[in-house]
């Protein structure tokens, strides 16, 4: 009797560990291009079903960071596990800065949606429902038999990031977003991120070059120094979601939001 | 009035200046009329010719050859193109050869090919083949090249295979490049076949017309055959351009 009630302890615990077991851990990371070393020995854990941004200097190494972790280009030296563990066959979601160049002209945007699937191998009826499933989720109201250089930049965006989102990746990267589109659309693509985010709880990444909409979006916030980049700091910042325009007024998120930018300031001035 | 309405109409200004400027020069008889005739007497024999003559079927052989020498120039190239295309080192390594042979004039190909395949249709066909394929190469393989990183790495991101990658990103990208290839070669196939039917010893073809027609002074035929042959690229390159507008519908968008 007594070993059975032992083991069930064992697995909650084994689940409470899982929990909160960073999901991907960098260690002695390294990279190099020909004349500068932007990573040297790196150490970093991405924590689980957390909304992380990545903030620093431009030209630090913000993308290379997550190309690496996404796998699309290797590092030189180094190794980063997934839920310790190094196989890659981890479904990844990637939503790239250009998505003019990111999105495929000459399918649909109900194609370029369900592209992902069809890598996977996903039988055709399906993917319909796949795709029909993340636009009804997010509340899209596009036309989906346009082709991407019929709709707006937008448009476009967002549905390179229905593209990232109907495979029901594991880990979600975002490289600076929403950097092309203008002011009131990227007000409405915030909120959307935030939706997905509260609804699925994965794992995400964001880049981003907007410290206010790094700590509005985030849990936490990486600091990074000029390359080789160091984690200068590892920011808190756990008001409750959704969080509105009211959110940016408490004194929480104007004091993270100070900090953030002291110590951008003290490492963009080291340079 | 609605003067928008009529810039519709301002293609045609140029055809009729040309024609007017023609038919006065014929009146005035400031050229030998042997050596220009009138344009109606031109368009009687094109007439004539297209239709219960011989130039219909000179045409019609025109056309065949140089449709055959695109087709055996675009199998042989689009897939070369695609291969030298995904690999730069690959292109680099051979591109000089390429770089070349682009630039010999495909005329002074004729003899080679003369040796090869003797007087007959294979030498016209195959030189003209020769000339295209290398200009369908060459724009092929810059358009994979020169795919956007940003979409291969897209599909690579999403688990896409290499041959996946090569399949559904390399080569929709190159489409708009092979396309102006095929346009061009198809134009450069025409001249080549044209010329060579005019001196590697033919009986038809639209180059034989013309050359046959001049040598008997037969001056209205002469320009008949011209124009039927300006009609033909003309005729080809709109083909070619409407084809592309519908599969490439993407392209400089
Ligand atoms: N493919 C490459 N070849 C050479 N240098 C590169 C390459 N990609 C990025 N770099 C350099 O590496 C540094 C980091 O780049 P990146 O990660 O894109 O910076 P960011 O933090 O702005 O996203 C930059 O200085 C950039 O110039
Ligand atoms: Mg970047």
């Amino acid at each position: 009797m007594q070993p059975a009630v032992k083991l069930e302890l064992s697995e909650k615990a084994r689940a409470a560990a899982t929990r909160t077991a960073p999901h991907v851990t960098i260690r002695g990371l390294s990279k190099k291009f020909s004349d500068a070393t932007i990573y040297d020995n790196f150490d970093f854990d991405i924590p689980r079903g957390k909304l992380m941004s990545v903030f620093g200097p431009n030209g630090c190494g913000k993308s290379t960071l997550i190309n690496m972790i996404a796998g699309l280009f290797p590092a030189d030296s180094g190794e980063i596990l997934f839920d310790g563990q190094p196989l890659n066959k981890i479904k990844f979601g990637y939503v790239f800065q250009n998505y003019r160049e990111a999105v495929f002209p000459w399918l649909s945007a109900f194609d370029n949606i369900a592209y992902p699937l069809k890598v996977m191998g996903v039988p055709k009826k399906d993917r319909v429902v796949k795709v029909e499933k993340i636009v009804a989720s997010l509340n899209v109201k596009i036309d989906l038999k346009l082709y991407p250089y019929q709709m707006s930049g937008g448009q476009q965006q967002l549905v390179s990031i229905m593209r990232a989102l109907v495979v029901d990746p594991e880990i979600l990267f975002l490289d600076e977003p929403f950097s092309a589109l203008d002011y009131e659309m990227t007000l409405f693509m915030r909120e959307q991120l935030q939706r997905v985010f509260q609804e699925t709880h994965t794992t995400t990444v964001l880049v981003s070059h907007d410290l206010e909409e790094a700590v509005y979006l985030s849990d936490r916030i990486l600091l990074l120094s000029r390359h080789p980049a160091r984690a200068v700091e590892f920011v808190h910042y756990d008001a409750p979601r959704p969080r509105t325009d009211k959110t940016m007024t408490e004194s929480d998120f104007i004091q993270t939001k100070a900090h953030c930018l002291e110590i951008f300031q003290r490492e963009v001035r080291k340079g | 009035m609605n003067w928008k309405r009529l810039e519709i109409l301002l293609p045609f200004v140029g055809v009729i200046v040309l024609l007017v400027v023609w038919s006065f020069t014929v009146w005035l008889r400031i050229v030998d009329p042997v050596l220009l005739p009138s344009p109606l007497s031109t368009f009687k024999a094109l007439w004539a010719g297209m239709f219960h003559g011989k130039l219909g079927i000179d045409f019609l052989k025109t056309v065949e050859r140089t449709i055959y020498s695109t087709f055996f120039a675009a199998i042989i190239a689009i897939p070369l193109g695609i291969l030298l295309g995904s690999s730069e080192k690959l292109y680099r390594s051979v591109e000089f050869l390429i770089d070349f042979f682009r630039s010999t004039p495909a005329s002074a190909m004729f003899p080679l090919f003369l040796v090869l395949f003797g007087v007959g249709d294979r030498t016209k066909i195959s030189v003209a083949a020769f000339g295209a394929a290398l200009v369908i190469l060459f724009n092929v393989a810059y358009g994979v090249m020169n795919a956007r990183k940003t979409r291969i790495l897209a599909a690579k991101v999403m688990g896409a295979s290499r041959t996946r990658v090569l399949w559904d990103v390399m080569l929709m990208e190159s489409m708009p490049a092979t396309f102006v290839g095929l346009r061009n070669g198809v134009s450069l196939a025409l001249v080549i076949v044209v010329v060579a039917e005019m001196f590697i010893g033919s009986v038809d073809g639209l180059g034989q017309r013309v050359f046959e027609a001049q040598q008997m002074f037969e001056m209205p035929d002469m320009y008949a055959a011209i124009f039927a042959a300006g009609a033909l690229g003309y005729g080809l390159n709109l083909l070619f351009l409407s084809i592309e507008r519908r599969f490439v519908h993407w392209a400089g968008k």
